[in-house]
């Protein structure tokens, strides 16, 4: 472990990433101490400057725009990291049955995959929510469909892989089932293209939460940084503070991730990096 | 004697900082004579490729310099000439061939081209001239329709065809000194023994030196003139090929060619009327490639109508090439392929009619080493459990299981403490001992063996060869032991079965088939095994 953060920290960019991760989560925990009101309720006059009584100023309504950051980190976080878990789960379902059993079963999901992959993820996504009315749980839904085929491909490639590998048909020849094999035999020896690809994967949902809630598809009932884009467009020129946080967040988070997942894999990888 | 072509003096070959020692050479001192082939001789990590590769000025990385010495070549010293001269030597005064053919050449470039980017970047032959020389040198080197393999890209051509077709490459400005770094390493016997008598012509009809860098001391015997042995990095001994071959000085050279298992069989064991405990029928496998939309796919039959017997206390060797189908056979047996046809009886009960899910039983008494020490333990557990995992799965309290791997450890030769360790701490040796205690953790009656010393060192091979005889005598093993080693079969088996294109073509006693083969095909893989004329001399210690 020590090792590993010795590595990940030799990657300067890595380090920054995950100081304002650290920053974001924080945010997110803090939120209903620094701001106990409902982000939605209206505390004063519309539109009101940046440190003129509130810190980000106030949108269209008169809500708090720091307060709306606040909150909307906890939810973006939230759906990222909900909507990743689910889409691995499938996906390492997916590919790692693929992978260990081959032949027709392997013929089968990956044409369910590459079916699913053919559709545009986003307008996938947008198609869904409105189907299923806009919440939190339609939401996770959504991002989770459209993203669980590349981590199927990629289980699915290291899978084949590791299951000619001897050690595997050493296990195979004592008589150890399937899925023990899958679950303690080979899913560990993937985990770190899984981890980085994951990573990554937060980042993507991220965007596509906000996309989605930009478009008015979000949660009516949460506070989320794509809404207060999407909300403060029109008066993007009379008051351009209402949309330049919430989108300053959105930037700041997702590049993070992505640094942090740079990170982790050249900390996983080291040999590559020394190249 | 006259003048040496080539003198390296006091080479040193540094390492970078934390590696687990300073130099790879140190202070290696050589001389090779024009018209001569000198073998360097070592185990893995002793630096003999770096020593070739220093010549050249091909290091592995930037890391890995060249830190002191002199390497002389006709007036010149390679380590200050120019670039520019460098790669003016290399190719037309020194050349180089390499273990893997396949790799060395480009898979986009036919070889005719290949070997014509070699002259036009040396010389400045019309274009007409350059496809004459080639065609020439192609049927120098023994290539059947040269005008064909001209024209052919290497996927298209065997491995021996590829190793004749760089050699021609090396051979193709007639260079003073060819380095060829384990040339024939990565080729089946029969070809290795047709690839070592070409280079030996040819190198008499053009007087090249050879420096020949090998770890097999049975193809030195075949071709050296004279021997250097090279280990951690320094130079043991150097001499005439008679005098190292059959009175080595050094100890280290004396316990290297003590290792080289002898061709002669061993004693015979006292035979058997042992009851049979496996024995298998007609068994079948074929392999199709091509897929949902090939109009065709391909057939290989990899396994075809083989029987065999093995007696309980037997050590019964299958011996062949690669893609004879042995390991096929050895996987079929222990049912980690599915057999198309054919019948396997472990006494008695046809293991292929019990269904898949309730192997287990059979999956006990039948378990497997093999051949990779490094690919067959999984990185991620401890050793302890990855020996005591099959007990577990199989019954076994995991109290009683842990304190059975400390037996098992202790038998195959290792500390008892190593259970708390993981596979990445060992060498190959050592792993593979792991491997042996983990196949005996289910008290198996039948150890099938794939290949289970062929990633060794000499000397490593004979202490783990050497353990699983004891093994098998003190636990009465049946043992099916795959090789393509004549000399190991000769050593460990008490009855053989020679494969060639999925067909036993012969099967006998060891002594029978090594004195008097019956086949024509077993009489050629005799006579391939390289340093056949030699007897090591069983030297003390």
């Amino acid at each position: 472990m020590k090792e590993f953060w010795k590595r990940f920290s030799r990657n300067r960019s890595a380090v920054a990433g995950l100081l304002i991760l650290i920053a974001v989560i924080l945010l997110a925990i803090l939120a209903p101490i620094l701001y106990p009101e409902d982000p939605f309720s209206l505390v004063g006059l519309p539109m009101v400057e940046p440190f003129e009584g509130f810190l980000l100023g106030t949108d269209i309504l008169g809500r708090n725009v720091a307060a709306g950051i606040a909150h909307g980190a906890k939810v973006s976080l939230l759906i990222g990291l909900f909507a990743t878990l689910v889409a691995m789960l499938i996906g390492i379902l997916i590919g790692a049955a693929a992978g260990y059993y081959g032949g027709w079963i392997d013929d089968a999901l990956m044409r369910l995959t590459e079916l699913f992959q053919t559709i545009p993820s986003f307008l996938f996504a947008i198609l869904l929510v409105a189907i299923m009315t806009p919440s939190i749980e339609s939401i996770v839904i959504a991002i989770a469909v459209v993203s669980w085929p590349t981590v199927a491909r990629l289980v699915r490639g290291e899978f084949l892989a590791l299951r000619k590998r001897e050690f595997v048909e050493a296990c195979v020849g004592v008589g150890m089932s399937d899925w023990r094999i899958i679950t303690l035999q080979i899913l560990p020896n993937c985990l770190s293209p899984i981890i980085v690809t994951g990573s990554l994967m937060v980042a993507t949902a991220i965007l596509i939460e906000s996309g989605l809630s930009f478009l008015g598809l979000g949660d009516p009932n949460v506070m989320s940084w794509g809404f207060m884009v999407g909300a403060g467009r029109t008066v993007l020129r009379s008051a351009w503070w209402v949309c330049a946080f919430p989108g300053i967040a959105i930037l700041l988070t997702v590049l993070a991730i992505n640094l942090v997942g740079e990170g982790l894999n050249d900390a996983f990888n080291p040999r590559l990096r020394n190249r | 004697m006259g003048s040496p072509i080539l003198e390296i003096r006091d080479l040193q070959v540094s390492l970078p900082a934390g590696s687990d020692r300073t130099h790879a050479v140190e202070g290696v001192s050589l001389r090779l004579e024009p018209n001569e082939i000198l073998c360097l001789v070592g185990e893995s990590g002793s630096g003999k490729s770096l020593t070739a590769r220093a010549i050249v000025g091909l290091m592995p990385s930037p890391h890995v310099r060249i830190s002191g010495g002199h390497i002389r070549f006709g007036d010149e010293d390679l380590r200050s000439v120019s670039a520019a001269r460098m790669r003016q030597i290399r190719g037309s005064e020194i050349s180089m061939i390499f273990q893997e053919p396949m790799t060395a050449l480009n898979p986009l470039m036919t070889i005719g081209n290949q070997i014509d980017e070699v002259i036009q970047v040396h010389t400045k032959l019309s274009r007409k001239q350059r496809v004459e020389r080639i065609v020439e040198l192609l049927r120098d080197v023994q290539l059947p329709d040269p005008a064909a393999i001209f024209g052919a890209y290497p996927h298209q051509l065997s491995g021996g065809q590829r190793q004749r077709a760089m050699i021609a490459m090396a051979l193709l400005l007639e260079p003073k000194i060819v380095i060829a770094d384990e040339p024939t390493t990565a080729l089946d016997v029969t070809t290795q023994a047709q690839i070592l008598s070409l280079l030996k012509t040819l190198q008499a009809k053009h007087h090249t030196g050879i420096l020949f860098i090998t770890h097999d001391f049975g193809v030195v015997a075949e071709i050296a003139d004279r021997i250097a042995v090279m280990r951690m990095g320094e130079l043991v001994e150097v001499g005439e090929a008679a005098q190292i071959l059959n009175a080595p000085q050094h100890p280290y050279t004396q316990s290297l060619i003590a290792a080289v298992p002898s061709l002669v069989p061993r004693k015979p064991r006292p035979a058997g009327d042992a009851p049979v405990l496996l024995e298998v029928q007609g068994l079948n496998k074929a392999y199709h490639s091509g897929g949902l939309f090939a109009r065709k796919g391909r057939n290989v039959r990899a396994v075809k109508d083989v029987a065999l017997k093995l007696r309980r206390g037997e050590t019964l060797g299958v011996v062949g090439e690669s893609g004879s189908g042995k390991s096929t056979m050895a996987r079929l047996i222990t049912r980690l392929t599915e057999a198309d046809g054919g019948q396997i009886r472990l006494d008695g009960t046809d293991i292929l009619a019990v269904p898949r899910k309730r192997m287990r039983p059979y999956r006990k008494r039948v378990q497997m080493v093999f051949q990779d020490p490094y690919a067959s333990l999984n990185p991620r557990y401890k050793v302890g459990r990855l020996i005591a995992e099959g007990m577990i799965i199989h019954g076994v309290e995991r109290r009683a299981a842990y304190e059975r791997v400390h037996e098992l450890l202790e038998l195959v030769g290792l500390d008892a403490r190593v259970a708390e360790r993981y596979p990445h701490e060992f060498s190959g040796g050592q792993r593979q001992r792991i491997g042996v205690a983990r196949a005996l953790a289910l008290d198996p009656e039948i150890l099938v063996a794939d290949e289970p010393v062929s990633a060794l060192d000499v000397s490593v091979q004979a202490q783990v060869l050497q353990l699983l005889a004891d093994i098998r005598d003190r636990l009465n093993l049946s043992m099916l032991f795959i090789t393509h080693d004549l000399r190991v079969a000769a050593q460990v088996c008490d009855s053989i079965a020679v494969m060639r294109r999925g067909e036993i073509v012969e099967f006998g006693p060891t002594e029978q088939v090594f004195a008097d083969p019956r086949h024509d095909y077993t009489r050629e893989l005799l006579d391939s095994v390289p340093g056949k004329g030699w007897n090591a001399p069983r030297l003390a210690g």
